[in-house]
């Protein structure tokens, strides 16, 4: 099919067709990119017309700073019990609902309606049900642990995160556990039946280590996701009480943006960077070596 | 038997029920309170409204500007998905059919930087375009969902239009049409399932971003919905009825699509996440 025999048509044919994306791709990701390594080695404070280089003190101001260090262990907290409770959850979910139950697909529906709503309105959805409903109900009857608003106690906020968090992201993972579910052939599983297999010896050796792949993906997309998450933090703590809950995309945000030390929090976030492309590509590389053909 | 799988079945239904209401009662308790006054809020949360009273959602409907809101997210999504959709599928198409070092190399970069995230890059991305007055413009906003859409389209575009035969593309070249034309009249049409997948999984990030436009766009008339209910909210906190309508009339468009199109989406989530 290669019509362009001189360098010049198939300049042409290239910006023809993939010119557009290539000039976006470039100066929205990738420059800003390289932009924001040269960034980490200034003192700009987003308003002075000049800056001057210093070299790697952002990075060890970074490190020398226990606020950071607080929020983001902070996060790895989060991104922990999150990621283990979405898709245990999802699990469970899409295994009852490819059982044959009826109204599945009402139920499948009805899971999945957090996903369609962005993360701020969810926030703020469940910052009305934590300070008002909750607080409502433990007061009214004598429920000592709803009785004060989760969101004014530093320790049942970060829990409330995490409860917004699995209940916005199970639906999505129990999509994709589904579709895993629907791959398993059925006559293995007959098969193994007439065997003599119960249904524990089934899940075990059969169902979850061909649902492997389900699990990659989802785990990926949670942990992803889980260490990127601002829009619910914001709507639903604002980092607070007393900064108690203010993960490390918010840490880096309000560095950047309202300290006004730029440097500072590109180097924050391309730490941030660096971690969650190790343990992403890390948990990929060892869920694939589980995967197992049918 | 038959007996044992009757009550199992009836336990699953009950347990997926209970569920099931816990995940809709946040939208629920917004619902009953958007109904009613700041006192009968505080009294009791739990209670239903005793009258449908509207005037929580005029007062949210004006102040929130909602219909320029609206209007605002809607023009940023529809073009947003229609140009990275219609853009990537060509880019991904001359990948696959000019196997140039060039392309490949471009096809392994872009793939490559799926990895970086947003936060990795808002920083010098708001220096930049402030820097050359591109700021606070919806359309510099659609050109910026293109740049970061566009890698997970050409990958998802690439991995399909790999299985379509060559021959049909070499036959309408004979039959003297252009590269442009053999694209847009026989590949483009073969693309519709990727096409779909892609445009759900996009309309669901776009219309739901936040921080990108809360970076990008500053003054009030240029907000999306996510944003103006975000200011709304912050400047009218303590009107508690006000702020319940807001979060309904901004969440009831999508629920009314999702209601018509349940299907579709479900299983264009489906398909993205195979990939």
């Amino acid at each position: 099919m290669d019509m362009e025999k001189s360098f010049l048509s198939k300049l042409k044919t290239y910006f023809i067709f993939a010119g557009p994306v290539t000039i976006a791709f470039f100066t929205v990701v990738i420059l800003p990119f390289i932009y924001g390594i040269y960034l980490t080695f200034t003192d700009w404070n987003g308003i002075s017309a000049t800056h001057s280089f210093i070299g790697f003190q952002n990075y060890l101001q970074v490190f020398k700073d226990k606020v950071f260090w607080t929020s983001f262990l902070l996060t790895l907290k989060y991104v922990f019990f999150s990621v283990i409770l979405i898709n245990a959850i999802a699990f469970f979910l899409a295994y009852l609902l490819t059982s044959g139950i009826k109204g599945q697909n009402f139920f499948r529906a009805g899971f999945f309606t957090p996903n369609l709503i962005g993360g701020i309105l969810l926030g703020f959805i469940w910052q009305f049900v934590f300070s008002n409903i909750l607080a409502y109900i433990g007061q009214h009857f004598n429920l000592p642990i709803f009785s004060a608003s989760w969101l004014t106690d530093p320790n049942k906020a970060f829990w409330a995160l995490v409860i917004v968090t699995v209940w916005q992201y199970s639906g999505y993972m129990m999509v994709i556990y589904i579709s895993g579910f629907m791959n398993i052939p059925r006559d293995l599983l007959e098969a193994a039946s007439i065997d003599g297999a119960n249904s524990y010896h089934r899940l075990k050796n059969i169902i979850l280590p061909l649902m492997v792949p389900s699990f990659t993906i989802s785990v990926f997309l949670t942990l992803q996701r889980g260490f990127m998450v601002y829009d619910i933090n914001l709507s639903l703590t604002n980092g607070g009480p007393y900064k108690s809950t203010e993960l490390i995309s918010m840490h880096v945000y309000n560095t950047a943006f309202l300290s006004q030390q730029y440097g500072i929090g590109q180097a924050e976030a391309f730490f941030l960077f660096a971690v969650v492309a190790i343990v992403t590509l890390l948990q990929v590389y060892f869920s694939k070596k589980m995967e197992v053909e049918s | 038997m038959k007996r044992k799988e009757y009550i199992l079945n009836g336990i699953k239904l009950i347990f997926l029920s209970i569920v099931f209401v816990l995940y809709i009662f946040p939208f629920f308790i917004v619902l009953i309170n958007s109904f009613k006054e700041r006192k009968d809020i505080l009294l009791n949360p739990m209670m239903m409204p005793n009258k449908l009273n509207l005037s929580n959602y005029i007062d949210a409907y004006t102040k929130m500007d909602y219909l320029h809101a609206f209007a605002n997210s809607l023009i940023i999504t529809v073009f947003s998905v229609l140009l990275i959709t219609l853009l990537s599928s060509m880019t991904a198409y001359i990948f696959v059919r000019r196997k140039w070092k060039f392309n490949q190399f471009m096809f392994f970069f872009m793939v490559a930087s799926m990895i970086i995230p947003f936060q990795g890059i808002m920083i010098p991305l708001v220096k930049i375009y402030g820097s050359v007055g591109m700021m606070d413009n919806k359309w510099s906003l659609i050109y910026m969902y293109i740049g970061f859409g566009a890698s997970l389209a050409v990958f998802m575009y690439h991995g399909f239009i790999k299985s379509i035969p060559v021959e049909l593309e070499e036959a309408a070249t004979i039959d003297g049409c252009s590269q442009l034309q053999t694209f847009f009249k026989i590949v483009f049409p073969l693309l519709k399932p990727t096409t779909v997948t892609i445009a759900i999984l996009d309309i669901l990030w776009i219309w739901n971003d936040f921080l990108l436009p809360y970076l990008v766009l500053i003054s009030p008339d240029q907000r999306t919905l996510p944003l103006s209910v975000f200011y709304f909210y912050g400047t009218y906190t303590i009107e508690y009825g006000p702020a319940m309508a807001a979060l309904m009339i901004a969440t009831i468009p999508v629920i009314i699509v999702y209601l018509i199109m349940q299907k579709q989406i479900i299983k264009g989530v489906l398909q993205g996440s195979i990939k």
